[in-house]
């Protein structure tokens, strides 16, 4: 180090100071994701019918690494189904706290139905809050459980602390972040 | 009241003020410190507690306060809670001695809580007696890395002591004094002794650095070699008194440069045009320098990674020694020699010298940097896989 190089350095540290930080002061600002951001799961549904596009099949609670998914498969009822084929998922559970948002029960599942969508602030404070059930996940339910709760008490809409660079991806069909 | 007991509540009272002050300015300056870092890496610094993160040195308080103090079975209890009191207690003795503007001028009494003919000499000895808190610190902790630590900063204070001592040589031996106030009177008739000395403030400053154990010269500490060297161990309270002697040490090294070499609490004399008798406020022009010291070390920090132990001592003894002694016979024979000229010519010299230094750096460099090669046998073996 000459004296030149640590003049240069010092002038380097003295611009940066005058500089506007590039931090995102994320609760008060929203962070940027990408489209592909693996978050909390959606279980989508058929666009045109509206019929629940899982059907009960487990290939992603056998895909899971951590083993957080629990799938009850029961028959649909012809007269008024809950999903196009044969059986529906009666019971769909993921536990959040040992989903590791590796995204494989996206990859085994053979409907599309479970696409990871792009909400990740889901701190909470008991166990069982942290299993989401179908309710928590299908289309239309924007917000992690804590944040459906706080919105409920204040009586506001759901604020998501993020906001997409982009679309959405096209397997999240119906996903609407406000 | 007895006149001497006034005089004695009085200085108490000082005293209780200046510690106060430090102490604060030593909590602010943690949070200045932090704020400057961040924004010098392109983010905010803390920023959460209170309005524009101002509360965050009472939290940090308030968490050092109340952590549990953990104490290792093999440690020396009593040393080792007495170490951080030693070394928080000199430095906090040793800024007593700065002036802080002329006699009488705080509300009639002066500003400073004592006043020795030694003066820079008190201080320096204070000073360096807050290396026996970190050096006791370390080896009353049981335990090798705060033992490395201690070693180290030591042997560093020791070394750096040195070109310490030395570079203010010829500054003394101009004015002819160790009194703070001597110094000060007397810059004020001739002008600032960085003018003079600018060499010696160079060296000066860059001893205090080490001597402060700041960046790039924080090897007491060093936390990717030996944990956190002498605190290791310490923890809670006695971890924070610790920072504290850090930080009043940047402070009093602060205020004794800004005395020495920047005509102390004077202000600029030209002021006086403006508004008359500004340059003789007292505090304003003595924290006014500090703070741009205290920015000076934070900067300095930001930018200059760490130096490594053996590059350290090399630089200590082989660069800032020599060229302290170079200082100081230089002003002595300028002194012995120079008849009836004036002063300048010292302080053309000393800048030649300093510019000498600068230009050269590159080539000085070899002195603590020094190229190792190693035999080609050996190379071969490393590139073979090395069996």
């Amino acid at each position: 180090m000459g004296v030149l190089e640590i003049a240069k350095g010092m002038g380097v540290t003295l611009g940066k100071l005058f500089q506007k930080p590039v931090t995102v002061s994320y609760p008060e600002q929203r962070a940027t994701l990408q489209p592909r951001f693996r978050g909390r799961h959606v279980l989508t549904r058929h666009p045109g019918t509206g019929l629940e596009k899982c059907i009960g099949c487990s290939l992603c609670a056998a895909a899971c690494p951590a083993y957080a998914i629990y799938v009850e498969a029961a028959e649909n009822d012809p007269a008024n189904p809950t999903a196009p084929g044969e059986r529906y998922a009666k019971v769909y559970e993921i536990n959040m706290l040992r989903c590791i948002f590796c995204g494989m029960c996206e990859e085994a599942c053979p409907t599309g139905a479970v696409v990871m969508g792009n909400e990740f602030e889901m701190a909470d404070y008991r166990y069982g809050d942290f299993v989401y059930a179908k309710e928590d996940m299908l289309v239309g339910v924007t917000g992690s459980l804590p944040q459906r709760r706080e919105a409920a008490r204040s009586g506001k809409p759901v604020r998501l602390g993020f906001q997409l660079e982009g679309q959405p991806r096209a397997e999240l069909e119906g996903v609407k972040y406000p | 009241m007895p006149d001497w007991l006034a005089t004695l509540l009085i200085s108490l009272l000082k005293a209780v003020l200046v510690v106060l002050g430090l102490l604060t300015t030593f909590a602010y300056m943690t949070l200045i410190e932090r704020r400057l870092l961040g924004r010098m890496q392109l983010r905010p610094g803390p920023n959460r507690v209170g309005p524009m993160g101002l509360l965050q040195p009472a939290a940090d308080a308030i968490k050092s306060i109340f952590k549990e103090d953990l104490t290792v079975t093999l440690a020396d209890k009593l040393v080792y809670t007495l170490a951080p009191i030693i070394a928080i207690g000199m430095a906090l003795t040793a800024f007593g001695g700065i002036p802080a503007g002329p006699a009488g001028s705080l509300f009639g009494e002066n500003p400073w809580v004592y006043n020795l003919d030694t003066g820079i000499l008190a201080l320096l000895a204070l000073t360096s007696m807050g290396v026996y808190g970190i050096f006791l610190g370390g080896w009353a902790s049981g335990s090798k890395y705060p033992m490395l630590g201690a070693l180290r900063s030591s042997a560093q204070m020791i070394s750096y002591e040195l070109g310490m001592g030395l570079s203010i040589l010829g500054l003394l031996m101009i004015v002819g004094t160790t009194s703070f106030h001597g110094l000060v009177a007397w810059q004020a008739q001739n002008g600032v002794m960085l003018l003079f000395q600018s060499l010696g403030f160079a060296l000066f400053l860059i001893s205090s650095f080490a001597e402060v154990n700041r960046t790039p010269f924080d090897l007491p500490e060093a936390e990717q070699e030996i944990v956190a060297g002498y605190l290791t161990e310490y923890s809670a309270i006695k971890w924070a008194l610790f920072q504290m002697a850090e930080y009043v040490n940047m402070i009093t090294a602060s205020a004794v440069m800004a005395t020495l070499f920047f005509g102390g609490w004077k202000g600029p004399q030209v002021l006086n045009a403006l508004i008359p008798g500004i340059s003789d406020w007292p505090l304003i022009w003595l924290i006014l320098k500090i703070a741009f010291f205290l920015f000076l070390f934070i900067w300095v920090r930001a930018t200059l990674p760490r130096l490594r132990y053996d590059q350290l001592m090399r630089f200590g003894w082989k660069l800032l020694l020599p060229l302290a002694l170079a200082n100081t016979v230089m002003t002595a024979a300028f002194l012995a020699f120079r008849g009836a000229g004036g002063l300048w010519f010292l302080g053309v010299l000393s800048l030649a010298g300093l510019l000498a230094l600068l230009i050269m750096s590159d080539r000085v460099r070899v002195l603590w940097n020094q190229p190792t090669v190693r035999p080609p046998e050996d190379r071969d073996l490393v590139r073979a896989g090395g069996d």
